[in-house]
This record gives structure tokens, sequence and C-alpha cells, in this order.
């Protein structure tokens, strides 16, 4: 028997900790100094400009012109902001883009809630997206008819990143059981679909959709822009998400595929119970990066006129009051599109975690 | 086949294979084999491993494809429409070596689901049979576990609780205690043991020789591909008739 030896301290000292974590050798410690100094010599400046000194409100770009850049004007943040929410859209209807993008903050918080998994919760979207509709569109309920070339802003872009998360996910899923497909001509489909699109930049995808998609399409026919954006980002997203999802796929054992054949379930069931429940588990990181990718890939819309979030900024700033606050503009854009895809990649990890339901290493180390 | 007149043959056939041979890729994995199993016949199938004893019994619920001759499953032809397959795999249930339990369902969800899903059994009454059945392999407490919190002989007796739960009228078991550590084979097999009382129709891949000796009908012993040897376990380990038989089970009761 040996004697039972007490476990070392864990925690040490603020000192001891500053020793061995900064300081524990000397190219540790030059580190440790060079950051130090860099911090010290680019963060508070920062601060100051961007807070501090910053003019938060301004009748005009008087008073941040006489800052001479020593001040951050997000006045013009303040003064345009209805603009760079609402695009286009009439000024007095802007509470109907308003309450869509509330709308859709609903419907991303009760989707995220595990509780309300449930196939009611499609009939929820569906409500809503149709009152979204109604709300955007009108010509009903006495509300003013608005074209959608005049919709942009902020509520463009959760237009285009919803419906592009919507129907590029099934549709991937769908790529993705065809590729791993036993049948030739479903199989390369599938495959060619996928390189296909992957292969070709999104850009030049919008541009076919905006350019070639009306010479294609009947006479007299016609797809509006919006619409056809959308369709090119659904199909470029369903082409990456389809790899992320195969990737699922083959990691699920062999042994999943036969214990499922053996209880005489069906090949539907056997997917959609056992096999994608596990395959879309474990691919849940690579699936929100591209939820992710997707979300800012909407920025590009502005190569075909379309006034998203970004375009509206760009827009506002060429108003010749306002010429020359781009870094305002940009880190204002930024900090929205980073608060969606880090709200994204928070929940994820959230899921995972959750998901993560006692140790399966059991029941995989077989294979 | 039916040279072994020391036991009653069964009145019923519940599996009939006829001159089935099967290769993977050039290699042949089955030479024309032919087995009869009747109804509540229990049979153990050993052999050297590669002697084609685990392809055979996938064969019989289609994990595996045959590419000649014919087998019928409780009348229903083994072939390639896939209806009369999950028909078929309706009847038969299977218990793997590495007990392939769905790891994102609990215990209980693991048993309710085939029943539910494929026999459209009310989810009431899928869970108190799978309740039932959870307390027959002697686990009633693990039901809302996940199966990576069991140990592998918990699992393996889910995993027969699970396939039990489709009230088959056959059970395939293929090589169920080989990927258990010792002390857990015991459990396993005493399960089996009941479940044969009872009187399951049961084919067998296992190397347990002491299960073979106290449970099987009949002995199928199987080399390179072929059926060398069928016996009761009397004849078949007093009196092995070939020589290959004397030497597998030289090997495997030598130690």
């Amino acid at each position: 028997m040996s004697a039972v030896l007490p476990r070392p301290p864990v925690l040490p000292g603020p000192l001891e900790w500053l020793r061995t974590n900064l300081f524990s050798n000397l190219p540790n410690a030059i580190l440790t100094v060079v950051a130090l100094y860099l911090l010290w010599k680019f963060v508070p400046p920062f601060v100051n400009w961007a807070f501090i000194d910053a003019i938060w409100q301004a009748p005009s770009s008087k008073p941040c012109r006489d800052a001479a850049g020593a001040s951050a004007c997000w006045a013009f943040i303040t003064e345009k902001h209805r603009f760079i929410l609402f695009g286009t859209y009439p000024y007095e209807e802007h509470w109907r883009p308003g309450a869509s993008t509330l709308l859709f903050f609903a419907l991303y918080a009760v989707s995220a809630m595990r509780r309300f998994w449930a196939p009611r919760l499609a009939l929820v979207w569906l409500v809503g997206l149709a009152l979204i509709g109604i709300l955007m569109w009108g010509g009903v309920f006495g509300l003013r008819y608005v074209e959608n070339e005049r919709w942009g802003g902020l509520v463009l872009t959760l237009i285009l990143a919803t419906f592009g998360i919507a129907f590029a996910f099934p549709l991937s899923i769908l790529l993705a059981l065809g590729r791993r497909s036993e049948m030739p001509a479903v199989r390369s489909v599938c495959v060619v679909y996928i390189e296909l699109i992957r292969g070709v930049p999104l850009i030049s995808l919008l541009f076919m959709a905006s350019v070639m998609m009306p010479l294609f399409l009947p006479s007299g026919m016609t797809v509006d822009k919006l619409l056809r954006a959308q369709i090119a980002l659904i199909m470029f997203a369903a082409a990456y998400l389809a790899e992320v999802v195969r990737g699922g796929l083959q990691a699920i054992p062999r042994g999943q595929y036969e214990a499922a054949e053996a209880l005489g379930l069906s090949f539907a069931k056997r997917t959609a119970l056992i096999i994608l429940p596990q395959a879309l588990k474990i691919s849940i990181p690579p699936l929100v990066n591209t939820f992710i990718g997707l979300f800012k890939d909407t920025s590009l819309v502005v190569i075909i006129g379309l006034f998203d979030l970004l375009l509206a900024l760009k827009t506002a700033l060429n108003e010749p009051a306002w010429i020359g606050f781009g870094a305002e503009a940009y880190l204002f854009a930024s900090l929205v599109y980073f608060i969606f895809c880090y709200a994204m990649s928070q929940y994820s990890q959230m899921l995972e975690r959750d998901l993560a339901r006692g140790p399966t290493v059991g029941a995989l180390k077989d294979t | 086949m039916t040279e072994n007149a020391a036991r009653p043959a069964p009145q019923e056939t519940m599996i009939e294979i006829l001159g089935v041979s099967k290769w993977f890729g050039d290699f042949q994995a089955l030479k024309n084999i032919s087995l009869r199993v009747g109804k509540g016949e229990k049979i153990v199938v050993c052999g050297p491993s590669g002697s084609g004893k685990s392809t055979m019994i996938r064969l019989i619920n289609r994990l595996e494809r045959h590419e000649s001759g014919r087998i019928m499953v409780d009348g229903i032809e083994v072939a390639d429409d896939v209806k009369a397959i999950e028909a078929i795999r309706r009847e038969v249930g299977m218990v793997f070596q590495s007990f392939n339990l769905f790891p994102h369902l609990t215990v209980l969800e693991n048993l309710v689901l085939a029943p539910f899903w494929v026999r459209k059994t009310p989810k009431w009454e899928a869970e108190a049979i799978a309740r039932q059945l959870l307390a027959r392999v002697r686990i009633p407490e693990q039901a809302d576990k996940y199966p990576g919190q069991l140990s592998g002989g918990q699992q393996q007796r889910v995993a027969i609780a699970r396939a039990l739960a489709m009230r088959p009228k056959v059970m395939l078991f293929d090589e169920p205690t080989s990927a258990l550590d010792p002390e857990m084979i015991k459990e396993v097999l005493d399960v089996m043991v009941e479940l044969a009382e009872e009187g399951m129709t049961m084919v067998v891949v296992t190397h347990e020789m002491g299960f073979a000796r106290t449970v099987a009908d009949n002995i199928v012993f199987m080399d390179q591909g072929e059926i060398v040897e069928t016996g009761t376990p009397k004849e078949f380990f007093a009196a092995p008739k070939t020589d290959r038989a004397k030497l597998f089970l030289s090997q495997i009761l030598g130690h």
C-alpha cells in the first residue's frame, strides 16, 4: 500500500501565475513585454477616438470636420441610421421593415430553443414569413404597396440570409445523400452540381443570375432581381453545405446503417432517425462555419445593385456632407455583421454542449 | 444435412438456404451452401475466422446479397424486392458483435424506435414492452441512460432486447460475445440461454463451445466458405467426422 499523497495546490498565487504564464523563460518574457507595449500604444488612443472623444450626435457633419479625425464621428450613424437600416424603403413606411426585422429576431429566438423543435415550428415560420411578406410588400389591409426594388438595408440582409440557409440546408442534405447514392444517375447529377457550383466564385454566380438568367427565360417572363440573387445564394450555399453534410455522413460507422437495416427500417427512416441526427450533430462546427460565411456573403449582392446593409452604408457615405467618414461606417457595418455571426457561433457551441449527452465513446469505439 | 436423425426433425421450416454462393470481388466467400433451420431450432455456426460464417447469417436478413442459390425465410424469398426484404427484417432480429446501439438515443428509445416506426405499435405500448424486455435482460434501471454510459455486457444485453422488441420469429447472433471482456461474457450468454429455453429460433455464430453444447440442436461447422460438417453437439464434440473439424476443435478447446 502506498501512502496517499495530498494533491498539490491547484491555484498558485498571482505572482506565481505571472511567473508561470507570462515570464516562464526569456522569449516568453520578451513576448509579454512587446505585447504589453503594443497594447499600451494602440488601445488607449483607440478608446479615446472611439468612445471618450467621440461625437455621438450632431445636426451636421461640421463638428466632426472640426475635430479633424481626432474623434470618431458616430453622428454619421445616428443621422443616417434610418437609411442604413431600411435603405430606399419609403421613409414614412419604415416601421414596416422595422417590424419585419423584429419578427425575424423573434423567429430566430423561438427556433433556437430546443423545446420548440417540433413540426409545429415549420408552421410558425410559415406564418412569420407570410406576415413579413405582407408587411414588406403591402398592398393589402390598407398598407401601401412597396415593390421589392425599394427594399433594402438590414432587413434585406436578413431576408437573403434566412431564406438562403432555410432552403440551402435541406437541399444540401439531399445533395449529400445523392452523392452517396448507389444509383449512378443520381450520384453523377449531385457530383456535377456540387463540383460545378463550388468551382465558381459567388460573384460570377450572382452576375449570371442577374444577367444571364433573363436570357434563358421565355420572353415576357421575368424573375425579379431579388429572387434571382436569392436563388444564386441558395445554390451556392447548398453546394458547400452538401460537402459538409457528406463529411458527417461518412463519419457514421457502418454498424449503425446495418443495425437500422436489420430492424426493418426503410431507407427514409434509417436516414431520418438514425443517420442524419448523428451526422448533423458532428457536423455542427463546419455547418455553422458555412452559415456564417453565407451570412457575410449576402453583402456581395451589392454588385448586382441590391440595396443591402453595406450598399446602404456606401450610399450614405456618398452624400457630400458625410464623405470621408468611411472608418466609422465600416466599423459600424463590421459590428453589425459581427453581432450576428458571433451569436451564431455562440449558439452552435451551446448546442454542441447540449447535444453531447453522455459519453458516446463506448458506443463508437468498436469500429 | 438430413443425416442428423438423433433429434426429431422440426416440423416447420423457418429458414431454408439452398445452394447459395457469394463472392466478394473475385473471392468466393460462400460455396454452394445449403442449410435448413426448423421452427424453434437452435443452430450454432462455428469455424475458423474467414470461413464465411458471418457472411452466411448476414445473407438471411439481406445485409449481404447472394449471387446464386435461393434463401427463404418464413416463406418469403430473400431477393431484390425491397418490400420483401423489409418484411423479412421485421421477423428476423439481429445482434452484432459490436452492439451497434444508436448512441444518440437513450436505451429506452433504442428499444422503442423500431416497434413504433416499423410495426406502428403505439408509443405507450412499445415503452411498456421495452421496459419488460429490459427487466428480462436484467437492466431495467438503465432505461434512461445513453448507450455510451453502459458497460459492454450491458450494451449487448440492450442490443438483444432491442432486437426482441420487434417480436421476431428468428434471432441471428453474429459473434455476440467476441467484443466483450471475459467477465461480461456470462451475463450475455445467460440471456441467450434463457431465450433458447423459451423456444426462439436462433442462429448463432460463436466460439463459445460451452454455449453450443448446452443450447444447440445442431452445430454447423464451416471452413473456407463451405459447410463441412453438421451434427448434434454430442456427435460433433465427441466424434467429429472430418479432419478439419478435429483440427478446429483441438485448437479451440486445447487451451
